[in-house]
């Protein structure tokens, strides 16, 4: 039976509709609880900080506490990055709304924040520097020495012949665009839980993570403590999207509290502090200038990105990851000759940025999917056609700024989404609908997603600390049940049941006989953990290796058992086959662990494995397609239909393909016309509730119509390709050129996410 | 964004919960649905020091039509209103506009009266109770008044309820079929305060001429307002499409809008002429 490919339902799931999920807040039974008292100023000098009414038993912590305690300090030794560093609490000056600057500590939740209002803190304001522009405006306020200017990463790449390009273009076509800032909302905030073991003295931190090996390696080093003295726990974990990679300050401290005061420390997060200072992302402005030939060839491109990447810069990725990314990955899936960017990482007093669903990859498609559409336009090229001439066809293919695109459906994808799209059609009733005074549009956003990417895509980055590498162990318990214990840490993606999928197939076992045990540094192998749509190559790669090896081990035994050459061995159905002699695995493990007299010789006396993947990486590919109806008079987008072609190569899982497809989509239309983070010119966030940062509900996500494609990767030891991410990268481009379509009779189009309803009246307004 | 602490109390009956609020004043808050309240606890933005929950007081479980109008008490919640409580045009309205206030398990705890005390001005039942001239029955240790909803909203979340009274009903006229009434709001989300919300109420005498108009606009200002310029300019005349057009356009321009970061005051007068004609059109679409 092959089970990998199969629409298994996730093991994952009955837990989690029963209830009977355990997240960090459920598991805090019996601490003390934590409560952070942070920045009410965008920046500012702390002149004081006084606890008048403390009570009894009540705990007051500041930055002149914390004595010895590091700085959160990421390295990139590339792209001229200036190290800045975020103190766990400040003792000198704040940078951002909402930072965290003392913690108070009581009984319960309740208490510990009718303290934290008693709590005097004395701030001198400061100037703030909020936006984009007050960033790069000379004389500007400086956040840290050493970042003059503001600017913390400056990444350029510049081919010689750029500028032949455009002096031979016919048509050269420019377009700047703005992304609007936004929070990964994970349906769990964050939350940490320190707990001392008072036999050891050992710290176990239970924490809404998605790297615990790296959270470990962060905060063991902040506070000068062994790592082996040090537990990560990662348990259900309400989403993270990226958000909850980052080391961020609260978590060290409430390490520090457990081992100073020997007890159990807890600080459950609540939506407000989430989405002021939790993590933002993706507050970005693109200039674009793009060479074209008449006859639609893309000859050349030019791009200038800017990120506003908040007060400090996350760790481990640093801040470049933003701007780099959209630096490197300019070029999407299409066939450019020559290329010339530059990238900068802006410091301001806004909360920090780190990477979110897509990172930038959302910004690029934006920009690269407005742009072929405004060059169709110029050129009059139908837009189809003229993606189809400059995507890729011919593979490897290894683009200007030297990645290696593997093989891939770029154009097999378009014409397939073209298809079901039926444009004929749509054509037809849009042009019904305008004479009824109704604005319909249909736009496509073709893309390509980077994932599944180890340690080589990490170190060219340059970074200080070089992700990458999953290990995998695997072992069978001496009742034959199989133990998977991975370094990558799922939360939301289904990896339980996907790994499964693929060791039950290389071991001939049920999946229901196996375990993939995951979230914990005592527990796991070093490894990464989840992000950056790698769990299905990387740690699915590491898997399918070490059950393998597993698998050879049990041949060998059994081909002992049976009489026969290990070559013979087939496993299938629970058992070593032999022709047609065969002996259940669980008898093999019973006689590897406790017979093992009879067998020792062969292996040893377990039946354990660990295996090790590192792949280049490979790129998914998919093509959007949105339909929505604009109202003229309130600026209202509805999105009616929308249709993802997607080619993931071999899919371990539909059904939780599907579903990530469906989230990410969720995700991009939320970016396309909900989410926004807003500050008011002081640095005040004015998106502090759920009433006013607006994710979707049900109400507002169409249903999303999936076609799968399956090109295998040749750079994958699965076939498969990541896909985690593609929903949120393709969705906003194609909502906003749907939009774009719709408005085509005002003679506007769409350069700005969130298209809020505000917004496309105020361009129907000013058109008119 | 836990509350402050504050004392409980549960009266079994209103004269219990009347003694009670004379006894607390301004420190002293009824506990309906809670579900504006509990919220702006949990902010901190409200420290009642006491809770007075009304929820076991029978006599402040009814929704009746009586005299001609329609008497709702104090623990009748929104989600009474999904279906039309009461035949004719006032029972349609309040359920046409009951699918907009928030989510289905917010409906079933929030209170009608509630809206009306709390008064924020992108409620629905607080811009229907304007344009339909609803009267509060107020009560305290005592003493008993009925207030017009004309003399009701005051301001952001101010009403002429003081701190020792309870909104113990509030009743609105029963409309005959003469009557057309509509209903529109615009939000970015299902379910979201509106950012301009229009009620219009129509009485149509037997040549087809308006004889009675009435526009309340919600979500566009410190309470719900009416827009008397847009209505009169209705009356005497058929409502051609060009008539409702251009009273929806008198509606836009008749206002001081509220402003924020997202809404721009010009912004807020392009949604009150699409609510307002849009109302006006559904409700003589039928």
């Amino acid at each position: 039976m092959n089970w990998t490919g199969r629409r298994l339902p996730r093991t994952e799931d009955p837990a989690l509709l029963r209830g009977e999920g355990a997240f960090t807040a459920d598991l805090a039974a019996g601490a003390r609880a934590v409560r952070f008292l942070r920045s009410p100023y965008a920046a500012g000098r702390i002149l004081s900080i006084t606890a008048p009414d403390l009570p009894p038993g009540a705990l007051l912590i500041t930055g002149a506490d914390l004595e010895g305690v590091g700085a959160i300090r990421p390295e990139l030794f590339r792209f001229n990055y200036r190290a800045i560093a975020q103190p766990v609490l400040p003792r000198e000056r704040v940078h951002f709304v909402g930072q965290p600057v003392a913690a108070v500590v009581a009984a319960t939740p309740e208490e510990a924040e009718d303290i934290a209002e008693t709590i005097l803190l004395d701030i001198e304001p400061e100037d703030p520097v909020v936006t984009i522009d007050d960033a790069l405006r000379p004389g500007t306020p400086t956040l840290h020495a050493e970042a003059p200017g503001n600017l913390v990463v400056d990444g350029t790449i510049r081919h010689p012949d750029c500028e032949a390009a455009f002096a031979r273009a016919d048509r050269i076509v420019e377009l700047t665009l703005r992304s609007g800032r936004q929070n990964a909302t994970p349906m769990e905030a964050r939350a940490g839980l320190a707990a001392y073991d008072r036999a050891t003295g050992r710290i176990r931190l239970t924490a809404s993570c998605q790297m615990p090996h790296m959270l470990r390696t962060g905060i063991a080093t902040l506070l000068g403590m062994a790592e082996a003295d040090l537990q990560i726990v990662a348990p259900d974990v309400g989403g993270g999207f990226g958000q909850k990679m980052a080391l961020f300050p609260e978590y060290p401290l409430l390490v520090w509290l457990a081992r100073r005061h020997r007890g159990s420390f807890c600080w459950v997060e609540d939506r407000n502090e989430n989405l002021i200072a939790s993590a933002h992302s993706r507050e970005q402005r693109h200039h674009l200038r793009a060479a074209f030939a008449a006859d639609g060839t893309l000859l050349g491109l030019e791009a200038d990105i800017l990120a506003n990447t908040g007060a400090f810069s996350c760790y481990p990725t640093t801040c470049g990851v933003e701007p780099l990314m959209a630096l490197a990955e300019y070029p999407g899936p299409y066939r450019l000759p020559t290329y010339a960017a530059r990238a900068r990482a802006l410091a301001t007093n806004t909360c920090p940025a780190a990477p979110y669903r897509g990172v930038s990859r959302p910004v690029v498609t934006f920009g690269l999917e407005r742009l072929m559409d405004r060059a169709a336009a110029a050129l009059g090229i139908d837009p189809v056609a003229l993606r189809r001439r400059n995507l890729v066809t011919e593979f490897p293919h290894v683009t200007p700024t030297g990645l290696t695109l593997d093989q891939a459906s770029y154009v097999e994808a378009l014409d397939r989404a073209v298809e079901a799209a039926d444009i004929p059609a749509f054509r037809t009733r849009q042009q019904a609908a305008r004479r009824e005074g109704r604005y319909l549009g249909l736009g496509l956003a073709v893309f390509n997603e980077r994932t599944g990417y180890g340690t080589p895509a990490f170190a060219a980055r340059g970074m200080g600390i070089v992700p990458g590498y999953e290990v995998v162990d695997i072992a069978m318990t001496p009742a034959g049940e199989v133990e998977v214990r991975i370094g990558a840490s799922p939360h939301g993606q289904g990896l339980r049941t996907a790994l499964a999928q693929l060791a039950a197939d290389r071991l001939g076992l049920d999946p229901s006989r196996i375990r993939v045990i995951h979230g914990d540094t005592d527990r796991t192998p070093y490894g990464w953990g989840s992000f950056a749509s790698r769990g299905a190559v990387i740690a699915g790669g590491a898997t399918q290796l070490a059950a393998d090896k597993l698998a050879a081990r049990l041949r060998r035994a059994a081909a002992r058992l049976l009489q026969a050459e290990p070559e013979s061995i087939a496993l299938r159905d629970g058992a070593a086959w032999a022709g047609e002699a065969s002996i259940p695995l669980t008898e093999i493990a019973r006689r590897v662990h406790q017979r093992s007299e009879q067998l020792s010789d062969l292996d040893g006396f377990n039946l354990a494995e660990t295996a090790q993947y590192d792949p280049g990486g490979t790129f998914s590919n998919a093509c959007h397609v949105a339909e929505v109806e604009v109202d003229a008079e309130t600026g209202h987008v509805r999105v009616l239909r929308f249709l993802v072609v997607e080619d993931a190569g071999r899919l371990l899982n539909p059904l939780i393909a599907d579903g990530q497809v469906h989230g990410g989509v969720a995700q991009g239309i939320a970016n396309a016309l909900l989410e926004e983070v807003l500050y008011a010119p002081d640095g005040n966030p004015l998106t502090g509730s759920l009433a006013d940062y607006l994710p979707p509900s049900a109400a507002e996500i169409p249903p999303i119509e999936i076609i799968h494609m399956e090109t295998e990767s040749p750079e994958t030891l699965t076939g498969a390709k990541g896909l985690g991410e593609g929903g949120t990268i393709g969705a906003p481009a194609a909502i906003a050129n749907a939009i774009s379509d719709a408005l085509a009779p005002f003679g506007v189009d769409i350069t700005e996410l969130p298209a809020t309803p505000a917004r496309i009246r105020a361009l129907i307004r000013n058109a008119r | 964004m836990k509350c402050p602490p504050f004392d409980y109390h549960a009266p079994r009956s209103q004269a219990e919960a009347l003694a009670l609020l004379a006894r607390h004043g301004e420190e002293g808050k009824i506990l309906a649905g809670g579900q504006s309240l509990v919220p702006t606890m949990a902010f901190r933005l409200s420290r009642p020091a006491s809770l007075i929950d009304i929820n076991r007081i029978a006599e402040l479980d009814h929704c009746r039509a009586e005299g001609g109008r329609l008497r709702i008490g104090a623990l009748t919640r929104h989600a009474r209103f999904e279906r039309p409580v009461a035949p004719g045009p006032t029972g349609a309205l309040l359920a046409r506009a009951a699918e907009h206030i928030a989510h289905a398990p917010i409906r079933t705890r929030g209170t009608f009266c509630g809206s009306l005390a709390h008064a924020d001005p992108a409620s629905e039942w607080c811009c229907i109770a304007l344009a339909l001239g609803a009267e509060m029955r107020v009560l305290r240790e005592g003493g008993e008044r009925l207030v017009p909803a004309a003399d009701w909203f005051q301001s952001v979340f101010t009403t002429a309820l003081a701190p020792d009274e309870l909104l113990a009903e509030v009743s609105l006229p029963l409309l005959g079929p003469d009557w057309r009434c509509g209903f529109a709001e615009f939000n970015r989300r299902a379910g979201d305060f509106a950012l301009a919300m229009a009620v219009t109420a129509l009485r149509l005498d037997p040549a087809g001429h308006v004889a009675e108009a009435r526009i309340a606009l919600g979500g566009v200002a410190g309470t719900p307002i009416l827009a008397e310029t847009a209505a009169a300019s209705l009356l005497g005349a058929p409502p051609t499409p060009e008539r409702l057009r251009a009273a929806a356009a008198l509606a836009a321009e008749g206002f001081e809008p509220t402003e924020d970061a997202q809404v721009p005051a010009d912004y807020r007068r392009d949604l009150v002429r699409a609510m307002t004609r849009r109302a006006l059109e559904g409700s003589l679409a039928a």
